[in-house]
């Protein structure tokens, strides 16, 4: 079976505080991810041999990395793969360890999104096909939320049933944020806040909307043998999967619009890789994409990690929460309340995964910790890109 | 007592000769560059005030002008930034008046008088618009004047001051209007300019118990060129003896910066002991009476009117003044628009951006700007002294052309070094293309780099030398 399950070790990451940086440049958020990066693995900048750097705005190319960081001469590749672009960023990063071509790298994604000037995201249409521009030119909220409506619909949940399940999710993603220093918001909120909150696109309210924020997150790469050698706590990639479709939701009538199935392939090829036959059994904890709650709600399905048709019951029953959860799942808070730096998220979510995994997630830790999964959603709903990573101890 | 402590001006590099106007006009007029505007002229002529002068000391910076780039956000924040004063500093916009410049003035005096603050630099600075072919669009010229208003160590003494007002619309513009309009010329002279003027001049003479004959220079706005001789004869001066030179045929009317000109014009050439009247007009008039100290020949290295007048190239061409105006729409290479700027990114480098703040590693000492996180020679993280660039001097490393350039045609860009250290790519302003050469000397000057969504982009360009 070809796979890199435990060919490649990450031995140090960063993670910049997110949120509203009016105060900082991608440059000066690039610098704060990295710098905790090195120094956790301890290393010095001048023995990373080659970066793969990740950003959907901020800026274009490797030199925005090299010229950030002062790295010397040594290559910077940079990748784009909408929201899902952290992930990729770790995936190639590790295969060219797995490759040999290189011992030492780095992996960075960095996104300074508060510049634009804009609420939400910097442009407009994300489909490169919408070339008539006469298309309803969607914000990311109504994209999403044509899927909840559905949801709603096939699932035989009321507006106020469905509206109950989202607020679930958002409260529960405020509560971890609370645990996170480094997340963007920190305050609890309650079921009646978020489901009394302004709409935004119906039927998702002002709650159910991550946050648009400033951030970076870094991850050194190394082989095994090296990150053995070093006699400090790693983790090892188990599986990675991309997958990207035909558009098919758009295209051909019978899709049903209440799954992404490039969700349910990206984790297919992760599973595989990391021999996970059972995820709700094996899974520790999950970081997924909740660009907005209702993509929380159907990706826990997509993922395998509830039944289809019954995630919504699991978020009931509190099956995710770090408190009483069966699988903890955004257990740093989430793009909702720890923040979407597009670039960033993807390795945002396996900072929070590595932490947990070297047992240094303070109050967020859950115990027995074997396999942390993250999950980064990229592309119009639908028109997706996306990643799944899956790491674990050595 | 509260006078004038320093001096500056700035009359932009570029003058359109009248003859190019309509045959039959005589002189030139000091013309902004079409990337030049209050704002920069403003900066210009402090740069020129702060060249020897201390920051430190200023706790107010007053702006006035007609021709505000903005309707609604203060200008004076803008060049008290660009001009590198502290924070801290007072800051207020006068307008809508000709007399805006010398209204700054007063309050100024009034501010160090009662000790509110030690020094505060007043900048007037206009571009006034005529109608293509109005009798306004011969008169007017663009420039600035700086005047450092201080209650010790004083050039100039101001032993008296008198305002009167005057509800008359003589000279106007509503809002929204993009030329000066006026009413019939009879009446606004005579009810208007001179009736006013007359006022305040025996007004300010009266409070100073003074005659015309005691006044060793008489500093008078006028409209244009001829009217100053009128009021002279009025007021009891002697037109020739007396009163300064309203620069009519090299520089122009240059609105509510006029007055400050032509004083500092005066100011260079007084001797301790002079006594000199300054009277500024619209909708009635500020008379002041200074006197000379022994330190009015300081400031004998700035520029202030005599050198910036004597430093200049005259635009023949009718058409390119019509087109750095917008009055004449021109086609346009086909490339991106400027624009875009993050207002937020702006706030941010704002030191760096608009005060030409670099960094100087405290390590291997390599001069970068704009400042980094980390060294460029070194890989030092977060150890730079700041090191404002702009008073630096500088020259070509190399250049080009750029016939490609979405609104200069063509863009002179250079790669900039500076004394000390520090590098930067500038576009090369105020400057004959075919001119241009490796290693040849240059100066930065702060101007307008493109208008887009409402927003003036302002940031450095470099100059050749200004003798």
């Amino acid at each position: 079976m070809p796979g890199i399950k435990d060919k490649v070790a990450i031995i140090g990451m960063g993670c910049s505080k997110f949120g509203e940086r009016w105060d900082s440049s991608h440059v000066d958020l690039a610098v704060e991810a990295a710098q905790e990066a090195y120094s956790d693995a301890g290393v010095e900048p001048k023995d990373i041999q080659s970066v793969w750097f990740g950003t959907l705005f901020s800026g274009f190319a490797g030199p925005t990395l090299s010229h950030a960081l002062k790295t010397q001469y040594i290559p910077v590749t940079r990748i784009e793969n909408f929201c899902a672009t952290g992930i990729d960023v770790l995936r190639n990063a590790c295969f060219s360890v797995v490759a040999g071509a290189y011992e030492l790298v780095l992996a960075i994604g960095v996104e300074k999104l508060k510049d634009g000037g804009y609420t939400g995201l910097p442009i407009s249409s994300l489909d490169p096909d919408d070339t008539p521009k006469a298309f309803p030119q969607t914000a990311p909220p109504a994209m999403f939320a044509v899927y909840a409506t559905r949801y709603f619909h096939d699932y035989g949940l009321s507006y106020e049933q469905g509206k109950h399940v989202l607020a679930k999710i958002a409260v529960k993603n405020h509560k971890h944020g609370t645990m996170s220093p480094k997340a963007h918001f920190q305050r609890e909120i309650t079921i009646e806040q978020a489901m009394n909150a302004p709409m935004i696109a119906w039927p998702l309210g002002l709650f159910d909307c991550c946050g648009v924020s400033d951030g970076a997150a870094a991850a050194i790469v190394t082989t095994p043998e090296i990150a053995k050698k070093r006699g400090k706590d790693y983790i090892t990639i188990k599986g990675f999967g991309i997958s990207c479709g035909p558009k098919e939701h758009i295209l051909r009538q019978g899709y049903d619009w209440v799954h992404w199935e490039e969700s349910v392939r990206a984790a297919k090829q992760a599973y595989d890789e990391a021999g996970v036959k059972d995820p709700r059994k094996e899974i520790s904890i999950a970081q997924v994409h909740d660009c907005f709650t209702s993509t929380e709600l159907i990706t826990m399905e997509d993922l395998g990690l509830s039944k289809r048709g019954e995630g919504w019951k699991d978020e009931e029953a509190d099956f995710f929460t770090l408190e009483k959860g069966g699988l903890p799942v955004n257990t740093d808070g989430g793009l909702k309340c720890f923040g979407h730096p597009i670039g960033a998220t993807g390795l945002r979510m396996t900072y929070e995964n590595y932490k947990q995994l070297i047992g240094k997630a303070e109050k967020r830790q859950v115990k027995d910790m074997k396999l942390g999964l993250a999950h980064n959603l990229g592309g119009a709903a639908g028109a997706n890109v996306i990643g799944v990573a899956i790491v674990g101890r050595p | 007592m509260a006078g004038i402590v320093s001096y500056g001006a700035y009359v932009p590099w570029w003058r359109l000769s009248r003859k190019a106007i309509a045959p039959g006009g005589s002189g030139e007029k000091a013309i902004a560059n079409w990337d030049e505007d209050s704002v920069t002229m403003a900066v210009a002529a402090g740069m020129d005030c702060l060249s020897d002068a201390d920051r430190n000391s200023i706790d107010g910076l007053y702006f006035a002008s007609t021709t505000s780039p903005y309707k609604e956000s203060q200008v004076s924040t803008l060049v008290a930034t660009a001009l590198d004063l502290r924070e801290e500093t007072r800051s207020a916009d006068f307008s809508s008046s000709l007399r805006a410049g010398t209204s700054a003035v007063r309050a100024a005096l009034d501010a160090v008088s009662a000790g509110s603050a030690r020094r505060v630099l007043v900048a007037a600075a206009d571009c006034r618009l005529g109608m293509p072919g109005s009798t306004f669009e011969q008169d007017c010229g663009d420039g600035a004047g700086v005047l450092v208003i201080g209650n010790s160590d004083v050039a100039a003494e101001v032993v008296a001051s008198y305002s009167v007002n005057n509800e008359i619309l003589d000279v106007w513009r509503a809002d929204g209007d993009q030329f000066l309009r006026s009413w019939e010329d009879r009446f606004i002279i005579t009810k208007g300019y001179l009736r006013s003027m007359s006022q305040a001049i025996s007004g300010v003479l009266k409070q100073a118990k003074l005659t015309p004959k005691d006044i060793t220079r008489a500093v008078l706005y006028t409209p244009d060129g001829r009217r100053v001789a009128e009021l002279a004869k009025e007021a009891g001066f002697d037109p020739k003896a007396q009163v300064q030179d309203p620069l009519a045929a090299a520089m122009g009317n240059t609105g509510c910066a006029y007055a400050l000109m032509l004083l500092v014009a005066a100011l260079e050439d007084a001797k301790p002991g002079d006594t000199i009247l300054w009277a500024s007009y619209g909708n009635g008039s500020d008379a002041f009476v200074l006197r000379a100290t022994d330190k009015i020949g300081q400031g004998k290295g700035r520029r202030a009117m005599k050198k910036h007048l004597a430093s200049k190239r005259v635009l023949e061409d009718y058409r390119t003044y019509l087109q750095w105006r917008r009055l004449l729409p021109m086609d346009q290479p086909r490339r991106p628009v400027m624009g875009n700027i993050s207002l937020s990114a702006a706030w941010r480098e704002r030191k760096q951006n608009l005060a030409m703040y670099g960094g100087k590693c405290q390590v291997c000492g390599t001069v970068q700007y704009p400042q980094q996180r980390i060294c460029v020679s070194c890989q030092t993280a977060d150890k730079f002294d700041p090191v404002r660039l702009y008073d630096k001097k500088a020259q070509v490393f190399t250049y080009t052309a750029d016939f490609l350039d979405p609104i200069e045609t063509p863009q002179v860009t250079a790669v900039v070094d500076f004394e000390g250290g520090g590098r930067c790519l500038l576009a090369v302003t105020d400057r004959v293309p075919n001119e241009i050469k490796v290693g040849m000397p240059l100066e930065v000057s702060f101007r307008k780099v493109f208008f887009e969504r409402g927003i003036h982009n302002y940031f450095w360009k470099a100059t050749p030398v200004r003798a």
